[in-house]
């Protein structure tokens, strides 16, 4: 059941925090017609009230400390603690971004060192993180891309490549940049097909952006001859990295063709989600790209690190400062507490997880690219479905009554009544043996007790909630009843 | 250091419940010769313990707001963050999950976001608000964008007194979609947005029209009045705020915003070196259908009781894709569920002791300045936030000044051709009287020393 709001439970003159009083009032600075007549109706609560309010809020939500999280594309691996310590030091924490340089040389050193070593494990050139998240590095990659098709003359490229196996963020991001989108089938093997790509090229393809591993968790095994086809043609290639986790001591998008790749830091590098953010999507590009990335960068100067905001030919900024810096901070932490075999291991067990889970599911669930996955496998509910009439959604609903959170549902859009399983490294071997049995355990009670499906979930704090009628009439805000 | 949880035997057993002969097996996809270059050149892994003496030498080798004293501004301020906030989104529960897609597994994050949604509402005055965005330089890019989409316009008009870190991310989202910026001047002796100038800029063409408050410079615009000239050309209005100072100006709703957006870091955010922060966005009830980022909805369940979810998703890139409204697909959750805490801590008489004690300040540092020979560079109002004049260059004085432990700035130099000798002095609640004295002496002297 929903808890009562803050303001509800709100009363006139409740305090928790206070200041002391100021001397002066509000007449005294401000002109009368700037004044604000009536204060705007925030709680007013005592601080044992607030911190009850939120321990109650804290208690409806899965979370990866306590739930197996297996979202497919969303690597819900472990948040290590103690890049919570790091990230909440002073020096990092409560350093003003209008510092001059010398005053904040351990910040630029992270920086650095975070940019060297992301260009390491990408096989990329250089490395910016100042885009917030991922698609904010879809875009910014597109809008380098976009800078060194202009910086040749090169204005007649209008038309990006999108797979049709790629995430949403993909196409937005081409529709933000200005251009158009070609939707690419994928070949029979889920895979980019050559063939088909040769027809969807021309010259006025500004760029093709490929996710590898695919969201089907596939390698794109063409994708040396797919990126050398989409050079030939005059484009530049995108790698949307958010499956890096995957790839990690195993193959570089740099070694593989690619111009430009993001990461999502809080996939690969751990970094905490935050119940839908803070993120960060560093990019890495190829050498004849560097002079476009946001600005400022990160250059040397007398034996001292300091941001060179001098950058003509700069696409210009795409976050007010240098990007998510505490974010970058816990993946600096991470990648320096793994080193390169430590990264190496992630990758083996992340692919070897979900490979176990799809050898354990794919007598009873439909699996409609067989063969070895990378970090995910796409199982499908399409037999169930036709038997039954359960949906891939009924599923993930009782999954929830078992504190599993369910997996990434109808997607990608290629597959009938997707479940796209990722594990992640971070998951006990029993933690995935009670997995596979619930899901089998669901693909009986599908057959024999449908009704405890369709009314899933029942364990969970609220009921099936119903998103057709919020969506019907909006209510956004709380308001007096 | 590791944290995958798997025993040798673990991995054995997978292997062979999979079939495969090896782990490398799992990898043949990969092209043998993309697997032979793909091992990084890291450092050598450190421990827990060693990591964190690593991380403490380079954190050491920044001045934090703990070292330095804070008069800083354009944008980032030093405002105090009581611990109930550090202690909410410390949890695990609020930490680790992901976007709350699933609302039976998410009650907890989805309400706190929708309390958010209200609070800001309620400070803005506006119908509504969304999740967050990934703060308010891109914010405001995105506001832009949804003007020009709905006006069918390509040209935007922006004050030149506006945030130039906004300024430029919202280029950076405008030039890709061929819209055009121009700057609205500001007048010279005030500091406010020129009206009569920004007029002669506005016709049939312009999408949008925004406006800051209080301005880059500190000073307080005429928000009412640039409202009705954007109104007049059939432009939107957008509003860029301060969010503590909405609890003593006039909200955008009362003048009839179309899209307010604003830095949200001052509602207990730390600075962060600029990040992570929260993109505010709140819009009238017309534009919720092209509103950008993600917004909880209230609802039932199929008891038909009271449940929250994500709702009007069909705007969204997972649904619309190269028709979504944004390419935005994470909000900046966390932050805004540390602003809900801060709100609701601070109250709304916390809030506005907040915003008082920051503007006595700054009123108290600018008479102290006046007193020792430094003049604001602009006469126009102010709440905690001016622009000084300094008998040099503005970089040299920052530096000088952070040497002897006072963070002032940023400077102009960098932004504003013209204003090379001016620098933003902003002060907050946490600044002391003795403080402000201290600050002024040491201006004081230095203007001495450079003279």
């Amino acid at each position: 059941m929903a808890q009562p709001t803050l303001f509800d439970k709100s009363q006139p003159g409740k305090r928790c925090t206070q200041m002391p009083s100021a001397a002066m009032a509000a007449e005294e600075f401000l002109p009368a017609d700037q004044l604000r007549a009536e204060a705007p109706r925030l709680p007013e609560l005592s601080e044992p009230e607030i911190a009850r309010h939120y321990a109650r809020l804290a208690g409806q939500n899965f979370n990866v400390d306590a739930n197996f999280y297996p979202l497919g594309s969303c690597t819900m691996k472990y948040n290590p603690k103690v890049h919570e310590e790091i990230a909440g030091a002073a020096g990092f924490s409560r350093l003003h971004p209008s510092a001059p340089d010398e005053c904040a040389q351990g910040a630029l050193r992270l920086m650095r060192e975070l940019e060297t070593w992301l260009a390491q494990i990408l096989g990329m050139d250089a490395v910016s993180l100042q885009p917030p998240a991922g698609a904010a590095g879809e875009f910014t990659s597109l809008r380098v891309f976009r800078a060194w098709h202009d910086s040749r003359g090169d204005t007649k490229r209008t038309r990006v490549i999108v797979p049709d196996t790629a995430h949403g963020t993909n196409p937005a991001s081409v529709a933000r940049c200005g251009w158009d989108v070609t939707v690419l089938k994928s070949g029979e093997d889920g895979r980019v097909a050559p063939e088909a790509l040769a027809d969807a090229l021309g010259d006025d393809v500004a760029a093709l952006m490929l996710t590898n591993p695919s969201t089907l968790g596939l390698f794109e095994t063409r994708v040396l001859e797919v990126n050398a086809m989409v050079h030939e043609a005059g484009g530049l290639v995108y790698c949307d990295g958010a499956n890096m986790n995957a790839l990690l001591g195993h193959a570089r998008p740099g070694d593989m063709g690619f111009d430009a790749v993001h990461v999502n830091l809080h996939k690969t590098f751990s970094t905490p989600h935050g119940g839908g953010g803070p993120g960060a999507g560093p990019i890495g590009v190829v050498a004849k790209l560097e002079p476009f990335l946001p600005s400022p960068r990160i250059v040397e100067r007398g034996g001292a690190l300091a941001w060179d905001w001098d950058r003509p030919e700069s696409i210009g900024k795409v976050q007010a400062w240098f990007g998510n810096f505490l974010v970058a901070v816990r993946a600096w932490a991470y990648i320096q507490a793994n080193g390169g075999e430590g990264l190496r291991q992630v990758a083996r067990d992340a692919v070897l997880a979900a490979n176990y889970i799809r050898a354990s599911l794919q007598e009873t669930w439909d699996l409609p690219y067989p063969g070895v996955c990378m970090h995910e496998c796409v199982l499908s509910a399409k037999t169930l479905k036709n038997a039954t009439g359960i949906r891939a959604a009924d599923v993930a609903k009782r999954l929830l009554d078992y504190g599993i959170h369910p997996p990434t549902m109808y997607f990608p859009l290629i597959v009938e009544e997707a479940l796209m399983i990722e594990p992640t490294e971070t998951e006990s071997k029993a933690a995935m043996d009670y997995f596979i049995e619930m899901m089998q355990e669901i693909a009986q009670d599908a057959a024999g007790r449908p009704d405890l499906l369709h009314e899933a979930p029942h364990e969970t704090p609220v009921r099936r909630v119903d998103e057709v009628a919020a969506a019907r009439k909006p209510i956004l805000r709380w308001r007096e009843e | 250091m590791a944290w995958q949880p798997h025993s040798e035997r673990d991995r054995r057993e997978m292997l062979e419940a999979l079939g495969a002969e090896s782990v490398d097996a799992l990898f043949a996809d990969i092209p043998a010769g993309l697997r032979e270059t793909a091992m990084p050149d890291l450092p050598a892994p450190l421990t827990e313990m060693e990591l964190v003496a690593r991380a403490a030498d380079l954190a050491g080798q920044n001045a934090s707001l703990d070292e330095l004293t804070c008069f800083a501004g354009g944008g980032i301020y030093d405002h105090f963050i009581p611990a109930i906030v550090r202690n909410v989104i410390s949890r695990p529960e609020f930490l680790t999950p992901y976007t709350p897609y699933q609302p039976e597994a998410s009650q907890g994050t989805l309400q706190a976001i929708f309390e958010y949604q209200t609070m800001i509402c309620e400070l803005t005055g506006m119908h509504s608000a969304n999740a967050s965005l990934y703060d308010g330089a891109t914010a405001l890019g995105e506001a832009v964008l949804l003007a020009a989409d709905v006006t069918h316009r390509k040209r935007v008009v922006i004050a030149g007194a506006l945030s130039p870190v906004a300024r430029q991310a919202a280029e950076t989202y405008c030039s890709a979609g061929g819209i055009e910026i121009a700057l609205a001047p500001w007048d010279d002796a005030t500091g406010q947005t020129d009206l009569a100038a920004l007029a002669e800029m506005l016709d049939d063409s312009v999408a949008c029209v925004a406006l800051q408050q209080p301005n880059y410079f500190g000073v307080l615009e005429q928000m009412p009045e640039a409202a009705s000239l954007a109104r007049e050309a059939g432009a939107l209005f957008t509003a860029m705020v301060e969010p503590t100072s909405l609890v003593l100006l006039k909200p955008p709703g009362e003048y009839d915003a179309d899209l307010v957006v604003g830095e949200g870091q001052p509602l207990g955010l730390p600075p962060g070196y600029g990040g992570p922060l929260l993109g505010i966005f709140a819009c009238r009830e017309e534009y919720l259908r092209q509103m950008p980022g993600r917004v909880v909805g209230r609802t039932v369940d199929a008891a038909g009781e009271t449940a929250y979810c994500l709702t009007l998703q069909t705007r969204e890139q997972h649904i619309r894709r190269d028709r979504a409204t944004s390419n935005i697909c994470t909000n900046q959750g966390l932050c805004a569920l540390a602003a809900a805490v801060y709100m609701a801590a601070m109250g709304p008489e916390g809030l506005r002791e907040v915003a008082l004690l920051g503007a006595e300040r700054a009123h108290q540092l600018r008479d102290l300045l006046n007193a020792a020979g430094l003049e604001p560079r602009f006469g126009g109002a102010f709440l905690n936030e001016f622009v000084l004049r300094v008998p040099a260059q503005a970089d040299a004085v920052v530096r000088e000044l952070c040497a002897q432990g006072y963070l002032v700035g940023p400077s102009l130099a960098r932004d504003f051709d013209e204003l090379g000798d001016c620098l933003l002095l902003a002060t907050t609640e946490r600044r002391t009287v003795a403080e402000v004295e201290a600050v002024v002496d040491a201006m004081n002297a230095l203007e001495l020393e450079e003279k």
